[in-house]
């Protein structure tokens, strides 16, 4: 059969050869998980790991969408093919989701090296959807260099994107509180660069100065490492401000990721995080099939007090 | 037959020079409580947008709102650009302000259905579900 001139190929063939249509098809695929998309992985991952994977994480209308797209430009300029990923939050109650990143993202629409895929959290937790990075590894082989993954926005501790992400971009909105808010453990501490958009707005150098300052105390005691020294990025996309020196940052980061030999280990730490999460969700998935009448049985237990929960989970787990 | 184990994925645009966007809205905001995954692009879209759109986002669906006047012209066109990128396998429903003597054309081109003013919710709603297409591969 491998030899029939007339095969039609594979999807994830036709991905690696540059059919865009395979692509997206694969991509839905792979989201939902099929046996189609595994093995289309199966295929396509010997081909990756050649992108920069870039996360940007921040508060809801903060300005991620708008900052992407003006990536977009200068990425498109250098020549790269870029793909974004762009995740929003599904319901709690219907399971429906409004996916409207694309809208800041549609002067690309006649250039075909500009892809962007809107994916559903689907609930999974931490600004992200739970099949988010194999997105990206479709993107990966299908030479697609950088790929950006944009969260659903977030407050002040959703760090998933930073296993996930080679540089993770944190976006801090001017005029949303004071100094304290800099102080802050949490998602502040994971930006391998700090941006302040609407920087044309009063509050926004105020803002730049409290991350820088929080910083240097950091720095000053010893509790930051060195090696990279986290930049903080002022931009407007209104003046086109601070741009060019975030895709520079963001340069600057993936280079010194190359030299500083960091990025192995980040490589490392992305792989273990994914196996980690298809560990967990396959584990979820055996015990809600297999294990229904037994977990129903134990939640009457916990309901009636006669079991605390963490009892619960050590009797289900010992029984796999 | 294949069948389809996971949420319908709809696209919902404005095509051409209208600002009348609330239908459009309404509409998505209606079928993401259907539990369905809705890519909102929002007005001006040309032709071509919605096919990328369409495209890249794989969608079932596509959701066509238009108040201008102009839908003899944009809807033969955003089906041929629909064909041109191979995603004219995607159910095409209109809605709007779009007189009777129009909807048999319409359909000619191979649209759905067309909604106009005063429908029920519902009505678009359980239609999408009965008519979105299954994909040959959806089993997987």
């Amino acid at each position: 059969m491998k030899d029939d001139p007339d095969r039609k190929p594979s999807l994830a063939e036709a991905t690696l050869a540059g059919d865009r249509r395979a692509l997206a098809r694969v991509l839905t695929h792979i989201e939902n998980d099929t046996d189609l998309g595994r093995r289309a992985l199966d295929t396509l991952f010997p081909h990756t790991g050649n992108a920069h994977i870039i996360g940007i994480t921040g508060p809801p209308g903060g300005g991620k969408s708008t900052l992407v797209n003006e990536f977009i430009r200068t990425w498109r300029k250098q020549g790269r093919q870029v793909a974004v990923i762009a995740v929003d939050p599904s319901s709690p109650l219907t399971g429906g989701a409004t996916l409207g990143d694309r809208i800041r993202m549609q002067e690309w629409f006649a250039d075909d090296g500009v892809f962007v895929r809107s994916m559903a959290s689907r609930r999974f937790g931490g600004g992200l959807a739970q099949n988010t990075l194999a997105v990206a590894h479709a993107f990966d082989a299908a030479g697609f260099d950088p790929i950006v993954i944009e969260t659903v926005g977030t407050g002040q501790d959703e760090v998933s994107i930073a296993a996930l992400a080679m540089t993770t971009l944190l976006i801090q909105v001017p005029g949303t509180g004071d100094g304290v808010q800099s102080l802050k453990a949490g998602s502040l501490e994971i930006g391998d660069v700090l941006v302040v958009t609407k920087g044309d707005r009063p509050e926004a150098a105020e803002l730049a100065r409290d991350l820088r300052n929080i910083r240097m105390i950091g720095l000053a005691a010893g509790s930051e490492v060195g090696g990279w020294e986290v930049p903080v990025v002022r931009t407007s996309a209104i003046t086109g401000d601070g741009i060019d020196n975030l895709t520079t940052a963001i340069a600057s980061h993936r280079q010194w990721l190359q030299t500083s030999g960091d990025g192995a280990q980040r490589v490392r730490a992305m792989i273990a995080a994914e196996i980690s999460v298809r560990v967990q969700q396959g584990l979820l998935g055996r015990l809600s099939e297999q294990n229904h009448d037994h977990l129903e049985a134990l939640i009457d237990r916990v309901v009636s007090r006669n079991l605390t929960a963490a009892r619960a989970a050590d009797e289900l787990l010992s029984g796999m | 037959m294949s069948e389809r184990n996971r949420p319908i994925r709809m696209l919902v645009a404005k095509p051409g020079l209208d600002g009348h966007d609330r239908g459009a809205k309404v509409m998505a905001r209606a079928f993401r409580d259907a539990g369905m995954e809705v890519i909102y692009t929002g007005l001006f879209q040309t032709p071509e947008m919605i096919a990328t759109s369409a495209l890249q986002e794989d969608v079932d669906v596509i959701g066509l709102s238009i108040l201008s006047g102009a839908h003899m012209t944009l809807f033969p066109a955003i089906m041929d650009a629909l064909k041109t990128v191979g995603r004219d396998d995607a159910l095409v429903i209109a809605g709007g302000t779009i007189p009777e003597e129009d909807i048999p054309a319409i359909k000619e081109m191979g649209i759905g259905e067309v909604f106009g003013p005063g429908t029920k919710l519902q009505v678009c709603v359980q239609y999408v579900l009965d008519h979105a297409p299954t994909r040959d591969d959806d089993e997987g």
